[in-house]
C-alpha cells in the first residue's frame, strides 16, 4: 500500500474538493499498480492536450468537479482556429470542440502554450527535477538531455499530477531504472538532423523497449548535437517504440562514461547501426518518390534554426505546392520579427503556430500526397488518409518548389 | 467442451469484474488503431489484424502508441460499446494503466505462468481484478 502524507490524505478525503479528490484517487490507483511506496512533489508538468474526445471528456470532468492545478502545466498543440481560417474552411463542430477544450484548460489553470516542444522554450527543467511530462516526444528529451526525472505520463495522468502537485514514486524517477541496457554503436557520420529521425525509428525495431546508450563512433563532433537532432531522435523512438529515456556517451548528463551510463562495469548487450539500417527505414515507411500536392513540416514543431534552413532555400522563389510549417508561438513571433515569416508567405507558404498535424483542421489535405521530414507525421496521419514522402528537410523544401520529390535526399 | 474451475492468481491494476472469451494477442495493442465502430484491429502486420476485441478478455504483451492516442482509442471503443470486457497485460506502462483506471476498464498483470499454458483462445474465464483472480470456467475443446 502506498503511504500518504497528511496533505495527500486530505486530498484523497475530498477536503480540497471533488476534482482534486478524483485526481488523487487515480494517482493512488497508479501508485498501487506500480507498487510505489509514497508520493513525491513535482516542480513542473506538461499535458498532452489533444482536444480528442477522451481529452475533452476528462478535463471537463475535473473542471466540473472544481479542480484547479497546484503546478500549472504547459500544454500540447490543438489547432489555431484564427490562422487556419485564413487557409481553409473549418468544420463548425471541430471549431467548437477546440474552443471548449481551450476554455476547460484555462479554467483548470493550465498555461496555454500549445507547443509539443515545451522543453526548448517555456517549460525547461533542470537536472534531477522530478516532473510530470506527457507527450511521448517530450518525455525522452527532458529525461535524457536534461537529466530531469519523469515517467512516460499519459495526458490524463500528467493532468492529475498538475492538480495534486505530486506523483507516485516509481519507474524512471528511480536511479536504478534509468541505467542503459544496450550499447548502440552508430557507424554513419550522422551529418543531418534527418539521420536522427531514421536512427530513432530503427533502434526500437532492433532492441525493443530497452534503454539505449548511443556511441556515435564516426560523428565528427561528438560534443555538439542540434536541438532538432535530439528532438527527432526521441520523437521517432516513441513512434516505432516506447522509449522514455536514452543516453549519449560523453554527452548526456547521466552518461559521461560507460560505467556511469550502465551503472556497472559490464555492458550487457551491444549492437551496430549501419547506413543501410537507416536507409531501410526510409524505404519501409516513405511513399514512393513523385509528384506531391503539399508540404507539411513540424512534427514535432520546427525550431527557429530549422525554419531558417527552409527559408534559405525558398526565399525569393515561388512554391509549386502549398507549404505549411508548424512551430511554437514564440518561434513564429521571432520569425515575424526577423522577416522570415514574410519570406515564407511571399513564396506561397505559411507558418502556423499552436497546431498539430493530427488535428481535423487539415481535412482539406485528406486523400492527397505530401512531403514531410517526419516519420511520426506520416505514421499517425494514416488514420486521416494522408500519404507522405519522407525525406530530409532541405530536400523536402526543394521538392515543394518543384512540386515533385525527385531524389532520395539532398546532398 | 469441458467445465472447469481452475483459479489463477494475478495482480490488480484497475478494479472491476468481467466474464468472457479469452483473446490472445502476440503483438502490443494500440487502441487508436482499432476501429471504434466495430472493435476490429486495423493495424496491418498485427497478429489480430481483422479480428474484433469487442467483448473479449484481451491478453497482450504491452501497450503501444503515444501518450494521447491510447486513452482516446479506448474512450471511443467504450462510447461505441466495442471495448474488451477486461484486459490482461504482461508489461504495463503508465499510459495504459492511467487510461484503464480512468475508463473503468478492469486490468490485471503478473498472472501465474501456468495461465498461458492452460488457457487458449475462446476459453471462457471470469476475471475479478479487485480480488486478483482469474477463474477458468470452460475450455473450448
Amino acid at each position: 500500500m502506498v503511504e500518504l502524507k497528511k496533505d495527500e490524505i486530505d486530498m484523497l478525503d475530498g477536503k480540497y474538493g471533488k476534482g482534486t479528490q478524483t485526481a488523487m484517487k487515480i494517482q493512488v490507483a497508479i501508485a498501487e499498480a506500480f507498487n510505489a511506496p509514497y508520493m513525491v512533489p513535482i516542480s513542473r508538468a506538461h499535458v498532452a492536450l489533444s482536444n480528442q474526445e477522451a481529452d475533452l471528456w476528462f478535463v471537463e470532468k475535473l473542471v466540473n468537479q472544481g479542480a484547479t492545478c497546484r503546478v500549472r502545466p504547459t500544454v500540447n498543440p490543438s489547432f489555431n482556429w484564427k490562422q487556419m481560417k485564413r487557409i481553409t474552411t473549418l468544420d463548425p463542430i471541430d471549431e467548437k470542440i477546440v474552443k471548449r477544450t481551450d476554455a476547460a484548460y484555462k479554467k483548470i489553470g493550465a498555461l496555454m502554450t500549445y507547443d509539443c516542444t515545451p522543453y526548448l522554450q517555456l517549460n525547461v527543467p533542470k537536472i534531477d527535477d522530478v516532473i510530470a511530462y506527457s507527450e511521448s516526444s517530450a518525455t525522452p528529451f527532458v529525461n535524457s538531455v536534461y537529466g530531469a526525472r519523469t515517467n512516460r505520463e499519459s495526458a490524463q495522468s500528467a493532468l492529475c499530477a498538475a492538480v495534486t502537485g505530486v506523483v507516485p514514486y516509481y519507474g524512471y524517477l528511480k536511479e536504478e531504472n534509468r541505467k542503459g541496457e544496450v550499447l548502440v554503436n552508430v557507424l554513419p557520420e550522422m551529418k543531418s538532423d534527418f539521420d536522427f529521425q531514421l536512427l530513432g525509428y530503427v533502434v526500437p525495431l532492433k532492441i525493443g523497449f530497452k534503454i539505449p546508450v548511443f556511441n556515435f563512433k564516426n560523428k565528427p563532433n561528438k560534443k555538439s548535437f542540434s536541438n532538432a537532432s535530439l528532438m527527432n531522435l526521441g520523437a521517432q523512438m516513441n513512434t516505432s517504440g516506447n522509449v522514455a529515456i536514452y543516453h549519449i556517451l560523453g554527452f548526456t548528463p547521466e552518461a559521461s562514461t560507460l560505467e556511469e551510463a550502465f551503472q556497472s562495469n559490464e555492458v550487457p548487450e551491444t549492437i551496430d547501426i549501419t547506413q543501410s539500417d537507416l536507409d531501410s527505414v526510409r524505404d519501409k515507411i516513405s511513399a514512393p518518390l513523385g509528384k506531391i500536392d503539399f508540404a507539411l513540416f513540424g512534427c514535432p514543431h520546427l525550431t527557429f534554426e530549422q525554419i531558417e534552413k527552409v527559408v534559405q532555400i525558398i526565399k525569393g522563389k515561388k512554391l509549386s505546392v502549398p507549404l505549411f510549417i508548424m512551430s511554437s508561438d514564440p518561434t513564429r513571433r521571432l520569425c515575424e520579427q526577423m522577416g522570415l515569416l514574410q519570406e515564407v508567405q511571399n513564396a506561397g507558404g505559411d507558418i502556423i503556430s499552436n497546431t498539430c498535424m493530427d488535428q481535423p483542421c487539415w481535412k482539406f489535405l485528406y486523400g492527397k500526397k505530401g512531403v514531410t521530414d517526419s516519420p511520426k507525421c506520416a505514421y499517425y496521419t494514416r488514420r486521416r488518409k494522408m500519404e507522405f514522402v519522407i525525406t530530409d528537410l532541405e530536400n523536402a523544401a526543394y521538392s515543394a518548389l518543384k512540386g515533385e520529390v525527385t531524389d532520395d535526399r539532398y546532398e | 467442451m469441458t467445465v472447469m474451475n481452475k483459479i489463477f492468481k494475478c495482480h490488480k491494476i484497475s478494479e472491476g469484474q468481467a466474464e468472457g472469451e479469452v483473446l490472445f494477442s502476440k503483438d502490443g495493442i494500440c487502441f487508436y488503431l482499432i476501429d471504434p465502430k466495430t472493435g476490429v484491429v486495423i493495424q496491418r502486420n498485427h497478429s489480430l489484424f481483422g479480428k474484433s476485441v469487442a467483448g473479449k478478455i484481451l491478453v497482450f504483451p504491452n501497450g503501444t502508441g503515444s501518450s494521447v492516442v491510447q486513452a482516446d482509442g479506448m474512450y471511443q471503443l467504450k462510447m461505441n460499446h466495442n471495448e474488451p470486457k477486461a484486459m490482461i497485460v504482461e508489461n504495463a506502462d503508465t499510459t495504459l494503466v492511467a487510461s484503464s483506471i480512468i475508463m473503468d476498464m478492469p486490468l490485471v498483470d503478473k498472472v501465474e505462468k501456468s495461465f498461458k499454458d492452460e488457457v487458449k483462445n475462446k476459453d471462457l474465464v471470469r476475471i475479478n481484478a479487485t480480488e486478483g483472480t482469474i477463474k477458468l470456467l470452460r475450455k473450448e475443446k
